[in-house]
């Protein structure tokens, strides 16, 4: 537990805590998490600050597995280790699960009316806006990157770009680009 | 989701069902989405253990419900077990899905964090996470621009495309609670405005 960041610094009580504020968080989550996970952690309970948030969400995204469930293993073991990682991970599935479920079960009734189809369309549409500004709001913690801003905003938008408008498969970009980004990185820390 | 199918399962099926997933844990870079079309191909290709609207629903519902969704590898397993069977092996479905998905995925990323944690001052290490930093943001935005063109690219949907814009001005600059946001989007869809 040497590693853990400022010691004055807010963070899970116990196990207890880390589940259900796992467990709040993800029934938050429509059409996804992580937004929530921003809003909640970084911003309300401030476990995480911004850029720690990019850096858990950068080892997240390059490690298998769905991104957001990857970052509560990472969160959960850094305080409470192995049984935090499980515990984290478990608030993230066990509530949803059940919903998912009970949603599958009622769906054959309803999944013909219009309306359902329309109240998921418009919340997928603010589920986007949602994830759209949680990218707005990380956008800060990049002021003190060592690569400074105009490398940033670089990759920024070629990642952008090769994502949202090529098409180019997540692993060329996180592998390519995120290696040309960490080498360069990498030669800047040295100076 | 009404039309089942009738299938007899085995300990071979599940075991190959099972190794499905194992083997598609490690493959999950990005997260689950990146591998659906993989599954379609074994499960309703192939192996015709699923129907097509079988498979649809349970991305479609996963997507909706709360929680993350990685949960549709859980509504896959459980469609599986009830033509299958029954409940009961619709969970049993449910629990041989989430396991060969999770627990390869699961123990490394858990343990190539520990080993970052430690190794935090290391160079390489700082140099990763600096520079996965703007990229990261990039993809988060790609998402973004990806879901909300879900229904697709042509103008007509503009009123779904300046609802996002909406959302993400909100968000980014007040307190507002996400749930009012999605209730209001729930009600505006529920009406046909957009």
């Amino acid at each position: 537990m040497s590693s853990l960041p400022a010691p004055d610094r807010p963070r899970p009580e116990s196990l207890t805590d880390l589940f259900v504020s796992f467990s709040l968080l993800t029934l938050q989550g429509f059409g996804g998490v992580m937004a929530i996970v921003q809003r909640e952690l970084v911003e309300k309970k401030r476990w995480l600050s911004a850029e720690e948030f990019i850096e858990d969400w950068a080892v997240a995204q390059v490690m298998p597995g769905p991104n957001v469930i990857n970052m509560s293993l990472i969160i959960g073991g850094r305080y409470f280790g192995l049984k935090g990682a499980m515990v984290a991970l478990a608030g993230m599935l066990a509530a949803p699960l059940f919903i998912v479920l009970t949603l599958a079960l009622i769906y054959a009734q309803f999944a013909s009316r219009p309306e359902v189809a329309g109240a998921l369309r418009g919340m997928g549409a603010v589920a986007a806006g949602l994830i759209g500004a949680t990218a707005l709001k990380l956008t800060k913690a990049l002021k003190n990157n060592v690569l400074g801003w105009r490398w940033c905003a670089t990759f920024c938008l070629v990642s952008l770009v090769a994502i949202a408008a090529l098409r180019v498969p997540l692993v060329y970009v996180i592998f390519g680009l995120g290696g040309l980004a960490s080498t360069l990185a990498y030669r800047k820390l040295q100076a | 989701m009404n039309a089942q199918l009738e299938l007899v399962f085995g300990a071979a099926e599940w075991l190959e069902f099972f190794f499905h997933y194992l083997s598609l844990s490690l493959l999950a870079v990005g997260g689950g989405i990146a591998t659906i079309p993989e599954m379609h191909r074994f499960l309703v290709d192939n192996n015709l253990w699923l129907t097509e609207a079988q498979f649809n629903a349970s991305i479609a519902i996963a997507q909706a419900a709360p929680g993350p969704n990685v949960l549709f590898i859980a509504l896959l397993g459980w469609n599986v077990g009830l033509n299958a069977g029954g409940y009961l092996s619709g969970l049993w479905g449910i629990f041989l899905a989430m396991a060969g998905m999770l627990i390869p995925s699961t123990l490394l990323t858990y343990n190539a964090a520990q080993w970052g944690q430690r190794n935090r001052d290391l160079r390489s290490v700082r140099a990763f996470k600096q520079g996965m930093g703007p990229i990261v943001v990039g993809l988060i935005m790609s998402t973004s621009l990806i879901l909300a063109t879900t229904s697709g690219h042509s103008l007509d949907h503009w009123p779904l495309w300046l609802m996002s814009a909406i959302t993400a001005l909100i968000c980014w600059r007040t307190k507002l609670h996400i749930l009012w946001l999605l209730t209001a989007g729930a009600l505006i869809g529920w009406f046909g405005w957009v």
